[in-house]
């Protein structure tokens, strides 16, 4: 019925289209000056007609739920929700609507299956309505669209401020989104800090979410302190920098004073190919291959090597940051001007002393900025630590243990069906909010490095 | 230094220079070598990758099938009880009347454990479309089960010991019996595109993820697509250079870089927690995907509208063409190429993107394909995860497949914009 509703408005408004069309170019053919184009004529009604009823439309499906959800708890028998709590509340309505949709466990109580029908009577009611209100709405703007054709009427202005409008909401959306993650994040955030203190949040280091808490119990155990948590992000990242940053940097000078023409025009495109690869096959190709490998040399070494060692999931995270790192560092030493490079050799530097003492210098800036942001990457990179690193929390640095990562922990606290009044689900959330603040941070100081540096030289 | 210059009669500076020149020019070969070890190392690391995944995968590509002929018993299956019957003791007596010296009920049991446990669902299928089988001997070919399977492509190794092994002696003698006799095949394992996910990795495909994905990634590009050049044009074209304009472009630069797991925490909250939208389905997944598209879209469509000439827009804003007439007659349709080559890139992360997903619940157990983004569906690369996680043998060499699927994908997303860019890329 939907997908009706929206038929609807594009007949209406190809309708419209035309209808406007032709009447402005009947007064043009009475010899009238018209003011502007036929066609924009055209295109007004169009825009004044679905602009409003698409998001109408929108609305009516976002809202429908609710309003129908709120008409069946209403007809319901006084009395139903009688010494129960939310929980259990959300539950009878589930239970009518699985009922309504002919998934029957059990024997339903008479209330439930008559409430049931009610919604399946509602629901097609209101698909019924918005069909009918669809109609009804774009014809009436249809026909202030026709009303308002004549050979005054500034048709051009009116299409292009529309337009307008709605690119200037196209642009508000990014700032949307944000905002949309900041508020949620925050909210979600807030609610647990009212169960779990600021500080044993911050301070704690002890994180053990996994453990049932009763209400009085959660200051004295501490089980939310994020350290060891963030204390395994760094020891992953770190390990992700000392494989990624001296591959990248040394191939980008490679690539960028050294290779003929022939292997860079090779060896980018590959290492585009590795950016490409999404990070869930990485993260498989650590378990599969880069793991069982670490581990049968450490055997060999005869080191005690956890199965999922940090060293496999920063490792693998490293050879997915090289052509980050490289393509920067790339970048950057060809903004070096060209002057720099020829004076050097011009005194008689040679290419490697050249890029060692006068471009890498001059690069510094934007290479810096790069590796923050690759930085950043590797503190919020998800998939590959998910499978590959461990899920408890320790205090530990070896790189030979296996530790977890602020991004382990949202996604197996929010994997599955949660609530979302649990103090496990809104520790995940404290923990985004915590991720949000550390990569925003970073990434702010990387672009702003990267854009200072650009400005010395353009 | 001193010394070397007062004290050795006749070296002058061009000397010196020639006597660290070795030095000098050994340096510069040893850096050389280490940029060239650099790249070998990423392409040493792509080839393992791929190798790896490729080796592990391409037996998936084949599923072992067992043909036998089956005496659709009417003492088991009768019309009046379809689609109930005993499929499963049918399909065991056609091996027991295969291996007589069999007797024990527990060994015909496990000689049943050859089938697949889907074969007696495909038994009951063809029953059901066709009643008058009942009664008669029909050969099947139907996929035997993981084991088996492994025994046939070579991944369980004969020389462990029995007690070790997942299949033991006795079955194997009865599976390299049915190998004599040419009852196994192994055939392209169509499956693995035409099937949904299953528990047993012999029956589980991806049709279910390549659904999903084909829903969220088309949510996706209508979202992002119109929004993104709306966005890209408006602040490219009309935006008045003021805090404002700034705010925003920081804003979608900083977006760009936000975690992906962010995302799906917004979606978590908002989305599902805020809006009551339906968990697991492709129209929460691709609205995420779509907020997270957007940036790259923007970026891109802003440098494409960069790359266009003053001049096209001077000409026509000289002929009487209004600002907007400019833009949407002349600039944006120039600028085209560069904004698909932009979006597909775009949509090929979107297609490869996880995180977000998982928290949104597309990760469910789901056997079935969904009908509309509004049904509960898994996506390629969640599909991945799940079988990445699951314990069964099997699941090994089908993830390393469906990367393999994921990854023909992306690569096919990638060619088809680099070719756009090389075919209608102008220079002025």
């Amino acid at each position: 019925m939907t997908t009706l509703a929206f038929a609807v408005l594009l007949v209406v408004s190809i309708f419209g289209y035309v209808w406007n069309r032709q009447a402005a170019t009947s007064i043009r053919n009475r010899g009238e000056r018209l003011h502007s184009l036929t066609g924009f004529h055209g295109f007004y009604s169009v825009l004044l007609i679905a602009v409003p009823v698409f998001v109408f439309i929108l609305l009516w499906i976002a809202l429908r739920g609710w309003v129908i959800d709120g008409m069946v708890v209403r007809g319901l028998p006084d009395g139903t929700f009688d010494g129960m709590d939310s929980g259990a509340a959300a539950l009878v309505l589930s239970e009518i609507k699985s009922v309504a949709s002919g998934r029957v466990f059990g024997t339903p109580s008479d209330a439930v299956i008559a409430a049931a029908d009610r919604l399946n009577n509602l629901r097609s009611a209101a698909s019924l309505y918005l069909v009918l209100a669809t109609a009804v709405l774009s014809v009436a703007l249809l026909w202030i669209a026709r009303r308002s054709v004549s050979a005054e009427f500034r048709a051009r202005q009116g299409v292009e401020g529309i337009v307008l409008g709605l690119m200037i909401f196209c642009s508000v959306v990014a700032v949307f989104t944000t905002i949309g993650i900041v508020a949620s994040l925050m909210f979600e955030t807030y609610k647990f800090l009212s169960i779990v203190p600021l500080a044993d949040f911050l301070f704690g280091t002890n994180w053990e979410p996994q453990i049932p808490i009763r209400a009085d119990q959660i200051a004295a155990e501490g089980a939310f302190g994020w350290l060891p948590v963030m204390l395994g992000t760094i020891v992953i990242t770190v390990i992700a920098m000392f494989v990624a940053v001296p591959v990248g940097l040394m191939s980008a000078i490679y690539l960028n004073e050294f290779a003929p023409r022939s292997v860079r025009a090779v060896a980018k495109p590959v290492l585009e190919v590795l950016a490409g690869v999404p990070t869930v096959v990485y993260g498989f190709f650590a378990i599969l291959t880069v793991a069982p490998a670490i581990r049968s040399f450490g055997e060999g070494l005869g080191l005690p090597i956890a199965p999922n060692t940090a060293l496999a999931a920063g490792g693998v995270m490293g050879i997915m940051l090289i052509p980050f790192i490289s393509s920067f560092a790339d970048d950057a030493l060809s903004a070096v001007p060209r002057s720099l490079r020829d004076g050097a050799l011009a005194l008689g530097a040679t290419r490697a002393e050249t890029m060692l003492n006068v471009l890498f210098p001059a690069a510094i800036p934007g290479i810096v900025g790069g590796v923050l942001l690759a930085v950043s990457r590797a503190v919020g990179e998800t998939m590959i630590v998910v499978m590959a690193a461990g899920l408890i929390a320790k205090m530990t640095i070896n790189p030979l243990d296996s530790v977890t990562t602020v991004t382990v922990q949202i996604v197996t606290l929010l994997i599955g069906d949660t609530a979302f009044d649990n103090p496990k689900t809104l520790a995940a959330f404290a923990l985004g909010m915590m991720l949000f603040i550390v990569t925003l941070i970073i990434n702010i100081f990387a672009l702003r490095i990267v854009r200072k540096y650009r400005e010395i030289y353009d | 230094m001193t010394d070397m210059t007062s004290g050795s009669l006749g070296k002058t500076n061009t000397d010196l220079i020639r006597a660290g020149l070795a030095r000098r020019n050994r340096n510069q070969l040893f850096l050389q070598g280490f940029g060239m070890a650099a790249i070998a190392f990423a392409f040493l690391m792509l080839a393992i990758l791929v190798g790896s995944l490729v080796l592990s995968g391409y037996k998936a590509f084949t599923q072992t099938h067992i043909s036998v002929d089956v005496f659709i018993d009417p003492e088991e299956i009768s019309v009046e009880r379809l689609p109930r019957g005993g499929f499963e003791e049918v399909l065991q007596a056609s091996l027991v009347s295969r291996f007589p010296d069999v007797t024990e009920r527990a060994e015909q049991r496990s000689l049943r454990g050859i089938f697949s446990n889907g074969a007696q669902f495909l038994l009951r299928d063809m029953v059901v479309a066709d009643n008058s089988l009942i009664g008669q001997t029909v050969r099947i070919t139907v996929p035997v089960s993981d084991p088996y399977d492994q025994v046939n492509k070579g991944l369980i190794d004969r020389e462990t010991p029995n007690e070790n092994r997942r299949v033991k002696d006795n079955e194997l003698a009865w599976f390299d019996a049915l190998i004599a006799e040419g009852a196994i095949s192994s055939p392209i394992n169509w499956a693995l595109l035409t099937n949904a996910d299953s528990r047993f990795p012999e029956l589980a495909g991806l049709k279910g993820a390549l659904v999903g994905s084909f829903w969220a990634l088309l949510i996706c590009f209508l979202i992002a697509f119109p929004l993104g050049i709306g966005a890209a044009v408006y602040l490219e074209e009309f935006a008045p250079k003021n805090k404002i304009s700034d705010l925003i472009e920081v804003n979608i630069n900083n977006l760009a870089a936000v975690p992906s797991v962010v995302f799906g925490l917004l979606a978590l909250a908002v989305f599902i927690g805020t809006f009551g939208m339906p968990r697991s389905a492709p129209i929460v997944g691709g609205m995420t995907l779509a907020l997270m598209t957007m940036p790259t879209i923007i970026i891109a469509t802003r440098a494409a509208l960069k790359a266009v000439p003053p001049s096209i827009r001077e000409a026509a804003l000289g002929v009487g063409a209004s600002k907007q007439q400019v833009v949407f007659g002349h600039v944006v349709p120039l600028a085209m190429p560069g904004i698909l080559t932009g979006t597909i890139i775009g949509l090929a992360q979107a297609l490869g993107e996880t995180a977000p997903l998982l928290l949104i619940g597309m990760n469910a157990f789901i056997t079935s394909a969904a009908s509309s983004p509004f049904d509960s569906a898994t996506a390629l690369p969640t599909q991945i995860f799940i079988w990445a996680d699951s314990p069964e043998r099997g699941f090994v060499s089908r993830t390393s497949a469906a990367i393999l699927v994921l990854l023909t994908f992306l690569i096919t997303m990638n060619a088809v914009a680099i070719y756009l860019r090389s075919k209608f890329e102008r220079k002025w």
